[in-house]
């Protein structure tokens, strides 16, 4: 699914060769600061690299229309972004930034299950605690059914056990959508519970495991 | 016009000592405002001496050349001004931006009212086209002012939201879309709060001037309200014109935000 050869981000990253498997959980681990958040920047064509060549499906990047790309290819930052409004609000939000039909109140009720969030549509979402509004985000961009998601440390914020059962239900339905997961986290439980491919980054370098 | 009352020597100096005054009560009170109160009203003296001066010279030998050289210098001047007066960084490409649409807002407003509206002949008579450039001009600046400062600030202090609304595939216009009508609002905000209050709170200074040297206040407010129809349109033009090209030199042609 994606392919990086050569790629530099500044004195940040310096990745030879990485290649990201389409339809499968592959998990990102290393250190704080070593460069996680930047690769999924890089990916999601926020920033562009300063050298090499990043491929998504074979086509080159950089000759992809950004905005295109991330409708597809949806990122969730590492800090929980919530806009001023509602919690349905913040649900839709995603959807109308990417221009893709709304979706009914059922499946709204369908994904807020499975983050196990249970409030009240019309609440406040700047009230929301920060574990509550970490799922929030994530709900949000479930809902928006990209083939990719890149997913910067989704549970950080969540006891383990929550975390274990909505990293399941999650996994469970990105595989049921022929979806690709890309994802950072701490846990190396997570990762080796469920990913199909795993990779270390130290200090701006790809540790293959 | 024999009954306007030409002030006197002694008169203007009476004005400064009411200042000299408020100057002492400043210094006791400690606030640390003397510097500016006293460098202000330096520099309006000046200024308004030099420009009666120039305004007597530019009256009595009317010239299109006169008239557009003056506009071309408070353009300049308001621009200037803005740079000066928004207390936060601008890059050069958002300089150019200010500057285009002040300049073209301004000037298609001040065109409109001057050859549509008061269709004036000859269409740069000085003693109407300066003074009416003047307040479109201090008006739009003073708005745009406000609505730089909104718009760089907001970006910077939102730019995690807005990073976030590109990752979710949002052009570079709705995830801006917030701070840019923000920024539009409170550019716009002050001029509307003047019109409310307008007659009422305050007599608006060129009313003011008029009526002082003689004019009938029917044919006063009459020209009032042509000028503030006026601001009002030049404040909103430059200020949509600044608000939808600034905040794109915020992106670049990945649409991704640079800051
Ligand atoms: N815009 C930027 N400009 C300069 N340096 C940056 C920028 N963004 C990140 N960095 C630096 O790049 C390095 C990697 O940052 P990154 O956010 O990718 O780390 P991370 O692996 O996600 O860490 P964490 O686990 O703490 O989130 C850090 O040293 C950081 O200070
Ligand atoms: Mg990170």
């Amino acid at each position: 699914m994606f392919r990086l050869e050569g790629v530099k981000y500044k004195n940040i990253l310096d990745i030879d060769k990485l290649y990201i498997p389409k339809n499968k959980i592959t998990c990102i681990l290393g250190k704080s600061g070593s460069g996680k958040t930047t690769l999924l920047k890089l990916l999601n064509k926020l920033i562009s690299c300063t050298q090499g060549e990043i491929y998504y499906n074979d086509r080159l990047l950089k000759k992809m229309d950004s905005i295109e790309l991330r409708r597809n290819v949806v990122m969730l930052p590492q800090v929980p972004a919530i806009f001023p409004g509602t919690v349905k609000d913040n649900l839709l939000i995603g959807l109308k930034f990417s221009e893709k039909q709304l979706v009914s109140d059922k499946k709204i009720f369908e994904i807020l299950n499975m983050v196990h969030l249970n409030k009240d549509l019309t609440e406040s979402a700047e009230n929301l605690s920060g574990g509550e509004k970490q799922r929030l985000a994530l709900a949000r961009v479930i809902l928006m059914e990209p083939e990719v998601f890149l997913l910067d440390e989704p549970s950080s914020a969540l006891d383990e056990d929550t975390e274990q059962i909505i990293i399941e239900k999650l996994v469970r339905y990105t595989k049921k959508m022929n979806q690709t997961l890309i994802m950072v986290t701490h846990s190396k439980k997570i990762a080796k519970t469920f990913a199909d491919n795993i990779f270390e980054i130290r200090k701006g370098k790809v540790i293959n495991q | 016009m024999d009954n306007v009352i030409d002030l006197q020597i002694w008169q203007m100096a009476a004005a400064y000592i009411f200042v000299v005054v408020l100057l002492f009560i400043v210094r006791i009170k400690g606030i640390p405002r003397e510097k500016e109160i006293l460098i202000s009203t330096l520099r309006m003296t000046l200024q308004l001496i030099l420009t009666g001066y120039i305004l007597v010279y530019i009256f009595n030998n009317s010239h299109p050349l006169y008239t557009i050289l003056v506009i071309g210098i408070m353009e300049v001047f308001a621009v200037y001004n803005i740079f000066k007066r928004v207390k936060v960084k601008l890059t050069q490409k958002i300089k150019e931006v200010i500057a285009f649409s002040m300049v073209t807002g301004t000037i298609l407003s001040l065109f409109y009212f001057i050859l549509v509206v008061i269709n004036l002949s000859p269409w740069y008579e000085p003693r109407y086209f300066i003074p009416i450039a003047g307040m479109i001009i201090g008006n739009s600046m003073t708005g745009i002012s406000l609505g730089v400062k909104k718009l760089v600030d907001g970006i910077n202090e939102q730019k995690h939201l807005i990073e976030a609304a590109l990752m979710l595939g949002a052009t570079p216009k709705m995830a801006a879309k917030p701070i840019v009508d923000n920024a539009f609002d409170s550019a716009i905000l002050p001029t509307i709060n003047s019109m409310v209050g307008m007659g009422i709170v305050f007599l608006p200074g060129m009313m003011t001037g008029q009526v002082l040297s003689g004019v009938s206040p029917v044919i006063a407010i009459k020209y009032q309200i042509v000028i503030m129809l006026g601001v009002l349109g030049s404040v909103a033009l430059t200020v949509i014109l600044f608000v939808q090209l600034g905040y794109k030199t915020f992106f670049n042609e990945e649409h991704q935000l640079h800051i």
